[in-house]
């Protein structure tokens, strides 16, 4: 990441032109960005919810998912591998209930493998 | 059954492949085999074309265009915005599932499935497959609207017990009839046939413009195709003006439809501002810059007509006959129509006056368009689409009544051969009918006013002389195409 202000930037545009708040209160803002160097997923349980105007109210699951303008083929493999993930409950369940950070990463690289 | 989806999403690297898997789930859950290409910012994984041809119907779950639509043509699809895929997508796997019970086809219905992977459809394939999606809808207008004008000649016949049945039905006061309707009357009935024929063919220009449009621009360019084409018919522009309106209107609805306006726009763009914004261009466009020069046209031949009255008549006979075979209904046909139709109102003219022998090569070359294309598209068959082989059975019946229009939908998909071809066929029967000195006391009928022709054997032979030209023509004329072309379409007009 060379530049969080412009990458941030980029993320609210993307969330602008659709929400990215999607069933089972999750959030899932992403971009493009001139701004990010290595794709990247960070993920974060919010208790108290953030409002990614999603159907069932706001989100206490959030990924939010950084991938560079372009190039870097393999890695949007990874994301697109995780995107499928991401429809499926169980696993989206299993992060949420994912004892600590460790625990979180294990779960997303065992997905993606 | 079998589904195929494409997903998208404006940045291609998330919702694309939440909904390509939502999807695959939910039609697996429901016991359904769902095949997803998705496009994003990997590039396009794209589906087998085998697949996509054994698919029952197509799922787009697709924010941007969707890449290779014409792949889908002619399977009953939805579109659903990627969201919805992903938030609900066993509800969308149902209304697909509703979908192919009913049968909704995509938009570019008589697009080609091309046979293999090739490069990217050229321009000009791609302005005939928009041409052909207008011709496809125009036809069974063309068919229903013709036939029933036909069979209210028949019966006017019997109605009035003689062939000045088939005027008399034009003449009567139809508001006046229908307002007084008289259930046990022949002649009503046979009114009601003609009024509803004629409100069919009412559609056949605005149909042919409309679906033109909206094989472009897809449901925005409806509203703008179908003004065009009537504002084509109110300045008498005939089909070769809805052939305009049509790609004028698409390619106006489609780029009225990307440029880039504000959020709150967005949503009453398709509904109000693009219908709105393209219909007044096109409106503008032939009310104001085409119905001028086609006013001044039909006003220059008429004139030059009359200036020829005084010379040879066997060469006018040919030059009325061209007339009427170039544009189907368009100016210059209805020019020379006008100039025979109003000789007749002549008074006290003798039994074998010019203006009756007029009349009849008018008549008998307006028969010959529809009836040289009927006889090609029977004697090769392969030289046409299945649909116009269809339109070409009907055709007989048309020509035969003096209906030029059952020419148009051959015209309208391959305008140049076929007017040449009707040209040189109309000009021969125009020709022949001076020379053989027939004569005709009725504005319209076809074969139904036999009885009021003079000569109507030697009419007759005229009519077969310039019908066997003109298939000649577009039978060579066709065949010179690529045969491949000519597979290629028929295979397509097949799978619409």
């Amino acid at each position: 990441m060379t530049d969080a202000a412009a990458f941030v930037a980029d993320v609210t545009a993307r969330e602008a032109q659709t929400a990215t708040g999607m069933p089972g209160n999750i959030g899932l803002p992403h971009a493009k960005s001139a701004a990010v160097t290595v794709p990247s997923l960070a993920v974060a349980t919010v208790p108290g919810g953030v409002d990614f105007a999603g159907p069932d109210g706001p989100a206490t699951l959030v990924f939010l998912i950084a991938a560079p303008a372009e190039g870097a083929n393999e890695h949007l493999q990874i994301l697109a591998k995780l995107a499928r993930k991401l429809v499926n409950p169980a696993f989206t369940g299993s992060i949420r209930d994912a004892a600590d950070a460790d625990a979180v990463a294990a779960i997303v690289t065992e997905a993606v493998s | 059954m079998k589904f195929v989806a494409v997903s998208s999403c404006p940045t291609g690297i998330a919702h694309t492949y939440m909904a390509a898997e939502a999807l695959e789930q939910a039609g697996r859950a429901a016991g359904h085999e769902v095949v997803v290409e998705t496009q994003g910012s990997i590039g396009t994984d794209e589906i087998p074309l085998s697949v996509i041809q054994d698919a029952d119907g197509v799922i787009f779950a697709a924010d941007l265009e969707v890449k290779g639509k014409e792949r889908f043509a002619g399977k009953p699809t939805i579109s659903v915005g990627v969201k919805r895929a992903v938030h609900e997508p066993a509800k969308v796997i149902d209304e697909a599932v509703a979908a192919v019970a009913s049968g909704v086809a995509t938009p570019a219905a008589s697009a080609p499935v091309p046979t293999s992977s090739g490069p990217a459809d050229s321009g000009l394939s791609r302005v005939r497959k928009q041409l052909m999606t207008g011709v496809s809808y125009m036809i069974p207008f063309v068919a229903a609207g013709g036939i029933l004008i036909a069979i209210s000649f028949m019966l006017a016949q019997v109605a009035w017990g003689g062939a000045e049945g088939a005027i008399e039905v034009t003449a009567a006061d139809q508001v006046a009839v229908f307002s007084d309707f008289d259930l046990g009357s022949l002649q009503h009935w046979s009114i009601v046939l003609l009024a509803t024929g004629q409100l069919a063919f009412g559609f056949l220009v605005p149909v042919l413009s409309g679906y033109i449009a909206f094989a472009i621009a897809d449901r925005p360019g409806l509203v703008p195709g179908f003004v065009g084409g009537a504002a084509s018919v109110l300045v008498g522009a005939g089909f070769l003006g809805g052939l305009l309106t049509g790609f004028a209107a698409g390619f106006l609805a489609l780029w009225i439809s990307r440029w880039k306006v504000h959020k709150g726009v967005r949503g009453i763009m398709p509904v109000v501002v693009i219908p709105l914004l393209s219909s007044l261009g096109i409106g503008i466009l032939m009310l104001v810059l085409i119905g001028r020069p086609i006013a001044a046209l039909m006003g220059g031949l008429t004139s030059w007509l009359e200036g020829l009255s005084g010379g040879s008549i066997v060469l006018l006979g040919v030059l009325l006959g061209a007339m009427m075979g170039s544009d189907l209904g368009g100016p210059i046909n209805k020019v020379a129509y006008t100039f025979a139709v109003t000789g007749l109102a002549t008074q006290g003219l003798a039994s074998d006056a010019a203006q009756y022998k007029i009349m009849a090569a008018v008549m008998a070359a307006g028969m010959v368009a529809p009836l040289g294309m009927a006889l090609a598209s029977t004697v090769r068959k392969k030289l046409f689409t299945p649909i116009e082989r269809e339109n070409g059975k009907a055709s007989w019946l048309l020509g035969a009544s003096f209906i030029s229009e059952g020419a148009i939908p051959f015209a309208a998909a391959d305008p140049w051969r076929v007017i040449v071809s009707s040209i040189a066929g109309s000009a021969v029967t125009g020709g022949l009918v001076m020379a053989f000195g027939s004569t005709l006391v009725a504005p319209h009928g076809g074969v139904w006013v036999l009885p009021l022709i003079g000569n109507p054997f030697l009419f007759l032979l005229a009519v077969a002389a310039g019908t066997c030209v003109t298939a000649g023509a577009i039978i060579v004329l066709k065949s010179m195409r690529a045969t491949s072309a000519v597979k290629e379409e028929a295979a397509a007009v097949a799978a619409a």
